[in-house]
């Protein structure tokens, strides 16, 4: 009996280490994360990244994503409705980051037709199809042209903005941004400054809605 | 039942087992914080050592109540081919195997040092270590049992 006691206390105190010791990386983390966005201010805002909402909103939600991503594509109805819940009230900016392989080719092409202004439809129109241009988490830009066919893009102007070295260093600067403020994951977001304690969309939630409770 | 009649259990026999038990638990739990706290993710011949690693936790534990050692038979196999992926690894990230030869192009490199303590520890010489210790337990267990 003495021996069966001696393991399950083991067992318990093992278990609890484990759980204090996540807890407590966890909680640093989040804290290191903060401090860096704090410090990292011009890094998370850019004037002219692409926007959507009211410019003078309270609340400033910056999303670096990846078309390429599918919790991106799950996510994406997800923070309209909650922006459309609260008219004029967020603004959200989309920053790029294209982590899977090939994803740079398309996240240039959605750079070229938001010169057109076209951003957010070719945006949807990705999302949308986006099972057909990522086989097996790579990105294939040759794919993804009869998605764009009725988004009345000018083909020959995306192709050429596509190869400006304008566009690939908007991408290039997005990306370093990214590692400035060490997002390695999509979708990140940053609401009004501040990284999430925890991914997930009710902490996003939470989170709009405390900075909306703030700014009333 | 005559052939499970294993008698009085030798003494010390629990704690070697326990030992063995104690070790392969700490090393599992260490690898899930690595991966799934710490977002660090295993190369491939991480995965082989923690194939030969987690089964260790379930038997061992089974092995406890009662104290059966004909548990070493099934664990010690395990034991040795985590010690031969471990030190396999080792010798990867030394560089005495060309990177060539190395069974992982995809995904993390298994060449990559992703952290080291105190200068020279690494985690495939925790994993190395481990492995070399749970045999020693295993080999010293089978010992006492068939004196």
């Amino acid at each position: 009996m003495k021996q069966k006691n001696i393991f399950i206390a083991v067992v318990v105190l093992l278990v609890l280490v484990f759980a204090a010791g996540a807890f407590m990386f966890k909680q640093q983390q989040a804290q290191q994360a903060a401090a860096l966005a704090a410090q990292n201010q011009a890094a998370l805002v850019r004037a002219d990244a692409p926007t959507f909402g009211n410019p003078q909103a309270p609340v400033h939600i910056v999303e670096f994503f990846d078309p390429a991503c599918g919790t991106c594509r799950q996510f994406h109805p997800l923070v309209k409705a909650l922006i459309a819940a609260h008219p004029d009230k967020i603004r959200l900016t989309w920053r790029y980051a294209p982590f899977h392989p090939g994803s740079d080719a398309v996240v240039k092409v959605l750079e070229a037709a938001r010169l057109q202004g076209n951003f957010e439809a070719t945006l949807e129109a990705l999302f949308d199809g986006q099972d057909a241009w990522v086989i097996n988490h790579t990105a294939d830009v040759q794919r993804i042209g009869p998605l764009l066919q009725n988004l009345g893009l000018d083909s020959d102007r995306l192709q050429q903005d596509f190869n400006s070295p304008d566009v690939a260093a908007v991408v290039a600067r997005d990306l370093a941004d990214a590692q400035t403020l060490n997002v390695t994951k999509t979708p990140e977001y940053f609401v009004n400054g501040q990284p999430l304690p925890q991914f997930g969309f009710d902490e996003l939630k939470q989170l709009v809605e405390t900075e909306l409770a703030q700014h009333r | 039942m005559a052939g499970s009649s294993t008698a009085a259990p030798k003494p010390g026999l629990w704690a070697l087992l326990f030992a063995a038990w104690l070790l392969a638990a700490v090393a599992a739990l260490g690898a899930l914080f690595l991966s799934e706290v710490m977002g660090l993710a295993p190369c491939v011949l991480c995965w082989w050592q923690r194939v030969a690693l987690f089964p260790l936790v379930v038997i061992l534990a089974l092995a406890l109540f009662p104290p059966d050692p004909r548990v070493i038979r099934y664990a010690l196999p395990l034991a040795v081919i985590g010690l031969l992926v471990a030190g396999f690894h080792l010798l990867v990230m030394a560089g005495v195997i060309p990177e060539a030869l190395a069974p992982c192009q995809q995904g993390v490199p298994c060449k990559t040092v992703q952290i080291t303590w105190f200068g020279f520890v690494t985690i495939p010489l925790l994993s190395f270590v481990t492995f070399l210790t749970l045999c020693g337990l295993l080999l010293v267990a089978q010992r006492k049992s068939s004196e």
